[in-house]
C-alpha cells in the first residue's frame, strides 16, 4: 500500500530520506504549536488562548 | 520538500484556523461567556485553588481569573486580554496556531507513512486526527466550560496527552500493520486509557454550571473540533497538490 504511492524513479531512497526529514520538522513544529496553544502552564498563554482551549476540549485551568 | 511541507501546513492551518475561529465566535464562545456568569458566582464564594469545605479535596476550577474575575478574587496577577475584540483576536490567533499545528502533524504522519498526499487521503487522516485529539480524550474528559468542576489540571493534561498518543499509535497499528499480534496490540492501546480511566473529582456534583449548558457545549465543541480537522485535512491536501512541481510529477 505504501510503496505504490511513489512513482518517481529518480532516487527513491533519496526521496524517502527527504520526506522523513520534512516529516521530522513538521512533527516538531506541530507538536510545539499544539502543546503551546493547548497545554502551556504560562498564565499569559493560558489567558490569551483560554476560549480556544475550552472550545477544542483541551484541559483548562 | 521541507519548504513544501511548511507552506502547505501554514496555508492550510491559517485558512482552517480563521474559518473555525469565526465558527467558534458564533457557537462555543457564547456558551463560554454564559458559563462565566456561573463561574463568577463561584468566585465570590472562593478564591482560586482554595479547597472548599465539604468538597472532599476536589478543587474548583476557576477560569481566567485575571481578566473577568468577580470582585474579591485575586485579579491582575497575570496579563489577560480585555473582553470584546481583544479577547476574540487572541483566541482566534491561538485557534490558528492550533490549526497550523494539526496541519503539520497530519502532513508529518502522511509523509512517514509514505502516503500520497491529496485531499481524499488527507481527509481520512484528518478523521483519524479527530479521533486522536477530539473523540478519544472527550470519552474520558468531556469538553469543559469555565466553572465546571474537574480534577487536578496536571492529572487531566497527562491523561489527555497519554490518551492522544496511545490512540494515535493504536490506530496506526490497527489500520496499517499486518498479522494478528500488532493489530491486537493496537486495539489494546486504543482501550487502555479508558480502562485506566480519566481523572475525575471526588465530588462530581459541585459545579454550578447548568447541566443543559454543559451538554450543549460538549456537543457543539466536539462538532467544531471535527470541522477543524476536516478543513485542515482537505486544505492540507489541496495546498500540497497545488505546490506540486512538474519535475516531481513527471520525473
Amino acid at each position: 500500500m505504501n510503496a505504490q504511492a511513489h512513482s518517481a524513479p529518480l532516487s527513491v531512497a533519496g526521496q524517502r530520506s527527504e520526506s522523513l526529514k520534512a516529516a521530522a520538522v513538521a512533527l516538531l513544529l506541530g507538536t510545539v504549536l499544539v502543546f503551546t496553544a493547548g497545554f502551556s502552564h504560562s498564565a499569559t498563554i493560558h489567558n490569551a488562548g483560554h476560549d480556544t482551549r475550552h472550545a477544542l476540549s483541551f484541559p483548562c485551568h | 520538500m521541507i519548504t513544501r511541507v511548511l507552506a502547505a501546513g501554514l496555508a492550510a492551518g491559517f485558512v482552517a484556523g480563521l474559518l473555525v475561529a469565526l465558527l467558534q465566535h458564533f457557537t462555543t464562545t457564547p456558551l463560554i461567556l454564559a458559563a462565566e456568569v456561573y463561574e463568577n458566582q463561584v468566585a465570590l464564594d472562593a478564591r482560586p485553588g482554595v479547597v472548599l469545605s465539604g468538597m472532599h479535596g476536589a478543587r474548583l476550577i476557576l477560569a481566567h481569573v485575571g481578566h473577568d474575575a468577580a470582585p474579591g478574587a485575586e485579579a491582575g496577577d497575570a496579563w489577560a486580554p480585555a473582553d470584546g475584540l481583544e479577547r476574540t483576536v487572541y483566541a482566534s490567533t491561538v485557534t490558528v496556531a492550533t490549526a497550523v499545528g494539526f496541519a503539520f502533524l497530519l502532513l508529518a504522519g502522511m509523509l512517514v507513512a509514505g502516503d500520497a498526499i491529496d485531499r481524499q487521503r488527507a481527509l481520512s487522516w484528518a478523521a483519524a486526527g479527530f479521533v486522536v485529539t477530539g473523540l478519544a480524550p472527550a470519552f474520558g474528559l468531556p469538553p469543559e466550560l469555565p466553572g465546571m468542576h474537574a480534577a487536578d489540571l496536571l492529572d487531566r493534561q497527562v491523561w489527555w496527552i497519554g490518551t492522544a498518543v496511545a490512540t494515535a499509535t493504536g490506530l496506526w497499528l490497527l489500520l496499517r500493520s499486518r498479522g494478528v499480534a500488532l493489530p491486537v496490540l493496537g486495539l489494546a492501546l486504543l482501550l487502555a486509557p479508558h480502562v485506566i480511566g480519566a481523572p475525575h473529582p471526588a465530588d462530581a456534583g459541585a459545579g454550578r454550571v447548568p447541566a443543559e449548558l454543559a451538554a450543549r457545549f460538549a456537543s457543539v465543541s466536539l462538532s467544531v473540533h471535527a470541522v477543524l480537522w476536516v478543513l485542515v485535512g482537505v486544505l492540507a491536501g489541496w495546498f500540497w497538490q497545488r505546490n506540486e512541481t512538474p519535475v516531481v510529477a513527471e520525473a
